[in-house]
């Protein structure tokens, strides 16, 4: 067992855990952190993406023990109550959902992108999304949330 | 006739989702996100053969290990070993073999199970699946359809001869159409296998509810109403004691239309050993256990005349059921045995499908189910034939299709369409896609010999869907019906509680039925209360598939919410001191006819009718109304899609440049959601044109086993769509609605293909590989050549 010390959306945790433990294992059953999900076992789906110290990752690639003394922000971390981040509001706004499975991910990927770059074009979007798949929207209704926030961030006029 | 619905009210708006709040905040309640104290983790040891007998399955090993508290197999499993059960033997003598939820006897595919562990944790249970040791004798294994019904091939199953399961014949007279016709064409299609692709693994737990004898089992599934008969007839748990709840589902697209081996075990274990049993797959253990789709080998003849008319079609299909049949495997490529004749007039229609088993995971419904293979075949038949005639493919559509006048109108295979305007949405989609600069473009490309050819591809397709009326799925063999339930119950406050049947894992629900009923009883979309998916809180559903929700479970919605007026209207006549019939009701309160000022709204009443204090005699408390609706008809939604194709003839890439989808899915509820539909299911289909395959090598081992091995199209492999609707509304539903679930990945994967063929037809292509990945697409050119040469 490995001693770590995680802050998870604002909170300080310290845990012992079992050096294999994925971050995302962690968050889920070490803080119940359960609006990550898993959608694979490759990396391949992104659904379980959170920002570690402000960048996008995949908190399946990630071990638990890699984030010790690091700042992980989840998709329940992103506004508090009924507070809504840009990036939700404009993912309701242009129905950038429908199961809501890829939602977490999507958006955490999303704020990460217009972090980067607050005025992307539609293929720079695509392409800094294509890390985290969705089988219900066709990603149309994605892409147009993603410009939609980029609009209320300020980024795109 | 059913008009286009014109409400004043929120039908037809494109309102946003009540669901997304939590979905966005992430306080979901995902079926893996459930704790129930003390509960055992399962996990299941499964084969890595395709075929092979089981000699000896030792569990001592995984019995020693720290955290294990039980392992069986299906001879320790005993009595409790039920079987996954099939409701739709197609014929007669449907061979129907049984499909224990433990395996004794041999193994029948890669993922075939063997055996189970609980553990106190998940980790202990899968690492002691590794210690369980099995012996087995390998047999040869049939994985090609064609292969496995020569004689001498291995069987799956011995009480299938040639591994046949059944062969289903329709209609006839092809022979007379063909001797008449000026020009007959025969092709071979290969719809390939694919997974539904849905992005929440599934997820069952199973729990004993304190000291009584009910059970709760919790699953990501579509279906929780039909889970619950199915389970307790394969378990004997009275169906009383069993309440089944599907809570937040992260897609089904087909997939979760199942009743799996995994929920019979969790439930079965649960209640024998008196404890919470939980599993949850990993994704590379779905690729293998939940079931896969399509499968089919097409062979399809089209005989018309030389100006174009069709005479005939003849379809003879082989459909690949795998090595067992799950809940409706026998019937899947039935669905579209009456949607070969598309949108298309002809006089005589021959239909035979065989089902095949092979030692492969088993198939089911998958988005369409059935149609989308329907649907491939006649609209890459209608181009192939356009090229023999040297016709326009549209102008010989046109030429063929229903005309607007012509409804209701019954097809060579024996549906009657109640309505459709296929020249509407065609010249629709015609304006969006500006078909004329496209094809000077592609003339240009051609002469100039450009490296990367243009291709435009057509798909004018229709689909049945609002499965559906349960007169006709009796006459299929079928188990059970296709009614759907709501019951409306006005709460003391006037707000409204609508429980549904339909069980929705993304379809947005909660907003299109509360639009539906607010609409008719005048009360806010935020003061109705939607409830679903859980057998304890909707004890009567039919669930969700088939584009069925709206359809069917719309019309028990419009029922159920007139009939809570009508026992309103009663208390309202007391109150206004008038007859019933002088009352009008419009805007959530009934008025006295002619004299407007008096009036009493149905929150009103509500508390009137919960006191109770001074009700009329002989009127109960309280203020509901339920209806159950059986579908007079099938719904038949229909559409123009259009897709202009780059092909590079060099590198064999594919690129799709632009799309357009006209649908006519008839009145709309909330036009938003349909188009997402729309999106996702156009999607979905070009992911099986051009990305998708499930491949298995010979000896049935899965190449495809992961998401990294299967490729779900992301953002950066998809264009956006161009998207409207014409609107005829169905004269067959009272809302005039039809279904939008499944019409994208129906319509799409056809104008993919025809696209491609189309920018590679003066090379000589005529045909391509799905999925048209650059390698097949590549291999096309170089075939055609060849030939040429």
């Amino acid at each position: 067992m490995q001693h770590i010390n995680v802050t998870v959306d604002g909170t300080s945790y310290e845990a012992e855990v079992e050096p294999r433990t994925l971050l995302v294992h962690w968050l889920r059953e070490g803080v119940g952190k359960v609006g990550t999900v898993v959608g694979c076992d490759t990396s391949n789906c992104g659904a379980c993406t959170v920002l570690l110290d402000g960048r996008s990752v995949k908190s399946c690639s990630v071990l638990a023990v890699q984030a010790d003394g690091c700042e992980v922000t989840t998709i329940q971390g992103l506004s508090t109550g009924d507070d809504w981040h840009p990036v939700q509001t404009a993912f309701k706004e242009c129905h950038g959902l429908q199961c809501g499975y890829c939602t977490p991910g999507m958006v955490m990927a999303a704020v990460d992108l217009l972090n980067e770059n607050p005025s992307p074009s539609e293929e720079e979007i695509r392409d800094g999304i294509h890390g985290n798949l969705c089988r219900c929207t066709g990603y149309h209704n994605i892409v147009k949330s993603v410009q939609y926030a980029a609009e209320l961030m300020g980024g795109r006029k | 006739m059913t008009e286009i619905l014109e409400s004043a009210g929120v039908i037809g708006r494109p309102l946003r989702r009540k669901e997304d709040a939590k979905l966005l905040h992430g306080r979901t309640n995902w079926t893996d996100n459930i704790q129930v104290p003390g509960a055992l983790h399962m996990a299941l040891v499964r084969s890595p053969m395709a075929h092979a007998r089981i000699k000896k399955v030792d569990l001592s090993g995984a019995l020693a290990m720290p955290g294990v508290v039980a392992a069986y197999d299906a001879a320790s499993l005993g009595d409790l070993n039920a079987n996954v059960l099939c409701v739709w033997p197609v014929t007669d003598d449907t061979v129907m073999p049984p499909f224990p939820a433990l395996t004794g006897d041999k193994v029948r595919h890669v993922g075939d199970v063997v055996a189970i562990v609980l553990a106190t944790d998940a980790k202990s249970a899968e690492d002691a699946i590794a210690a369980v040791d099995v012996d087995y004798e390998p047999l040869d294994a049939v994985v090609d359809m064609i292969d496995a019904m020569s004689p001498g091939s291995a069987l799956v199953h011995d009480a299938a001869a040639n591994n046949t399961c059944y062969v289903y014949n329709l209609g006839g007279g092809y022979a007379d159409a063909a001797a008449k016709a000026d020009v007959v064409i025969k092709r071979r299609f290969v719809n390939q296998r694919i997974v539904a692709g849905f992005m929440e693994p599934r997820a069952v737990v199973a729990a004993p509810m304190g000291m009584s004898d009910e059970m709760t089992l919790w699953s990501a599934t579509q279906i929780p109403h039909v889970l619950r008969v199915v389970l307790s007839l394969s378990t004997g748990i009275p169906e009383q004691n069993l309440r089944i709840v599907a809570p937040d589902v992260g897609g089904g697209f087909g997939g979760k239309l199942q009743m799996y081996r995994e929920e019979i075990l969790a439930l079965q274990l649960a209640r024998h050993l008196g404890r919470p049993v939980k599993w949850n797959e990993t994704r590379s253990e779905d690729m293998v256990a939940s079931h896969h789709g399509r499968d089919q080998i097409q062979d399809i003849e089209l005989a018309a005349t030389k100006d174009g008319r069709i005479l005939g079609m003849n379809v003879t299909l082989l459909a690949n059921m795998g090595a067992y049949l799950q809940i409706i495997t026998p019937g899947t490529p039935l669905l579209g045995m009456f949607m070969y004749c598309g949108i298309y007039k002809m006089d005589a229609y021959q239909f035979q499908c065989t089902g095949v088993f092979t030692n492969t995971t088993p198939t089911d419904a998958i988005r369409g189910a059935g149609r989308p293979e329907a649907t491939f075949a006649i609209e890459r038949m209608m181009d192939e034939l356009a090229a023999e005639l040297g016709m326009d493919p549209m102008e010989l559509r046109t030429r063929n299709w229903i005309q607007h006048h012509e409804f209701p109108f019954t097809t060579a295979a024996g549906l009657t369409y109640d309505t459709g305007n296929y020249e509407a949405a065609t010249a629709r989609a015609l304006e969006l896609f500006g078909m004329d600069e496209l094809r000077a473009e592609q003339k240009r490309r051609r002469e100039s010999g450009d490296p990367v050819q243009l291709g435009i591809g057509i798909s004018t397709f229709t689909e049945m869907c609002g499965l559906a009326p349960s007169r006709t799925l009796g006459a299929l063999k079928y188990a059970a019906g296709g009614w759907e339930h709501c019951t409306i119950r006005l709460l003391p406050s006037g707000k409204v509680e609508l429980v549904t049947g339909t069980s929705p894992h993304g379809q947005g629900h909660e907003t299109a039925w509360s639009q539906i009923a607010s609409d008719i009883l005048g009360i806010p979309v935020e003061d109705i209360d939607v409830i679903h998916s859980d057998t304890g809180r909707a004890p009567y559903g039919m669930d969700t598939y088939g584009s069925r929700s709206l359809a069917v479970g719309g019309q028990a919605i419009k029922k159920a919410a007139d009939r809570v007026i009508e026992n309103a209207r009663p208390i309202a006549a007391h109150q206004l001191e008038c007859a019933a019939d002088d009352l009008d009701f419009a805007n959530g309160a009934f008025s006295v006819k002619g004299d407007p000022e008096k009036s009493v709204t149905l929150g009103a009443l509500a508390w009137a009718a919960f006191s109770a204090h001074n009700l009329p005699d002989g009127i109960e408390p309280m203020i509901s109304g339920a209806a159950t609706v059986d579908p007079e008809d099938f719904s038949y939604p229909h559409g123009t899609h259009l897709a202009a194709i780059e092909v590079d003839t060099e590198t064999g890439k594919v690129r799709v440049r632009s799309y357009v989808a006209v649908d006519d899915v008839g009145n709309q509820i909330n036009p938003m959601i349909v188009e997402g539909q729309v999106h996702g299911g156009v999607a979905m289909g070009i992911g099986q044109a051009l990305y998708e395959g499930v491949e298995y090598d010979a000896d049935g081992n899965l190449l495809t086993a992961s998401l990294a091995d299967y490729l779900i199209p992301s953002a950066a492999d998809l264009p956006s769509f161009t998207t409207d609707r014409t609107v005829t509304p169905s004269t067959t539903h009272s809302l005039g609605t039809k279904g939008v679930g499944e019409a994208g990945a129906i319509a799409s994967t056809p104008a993919i293909i025809n696209g491609i063929v189309d920018a590679l037809r003066p090379m000589g292509v005529t045909d391509v590989l799905m999925p048209a990945s650059p390698q097949n697409v590549w291999r096309a050119i170089q075939a055609a050549k060849g030939a040429g040469a």
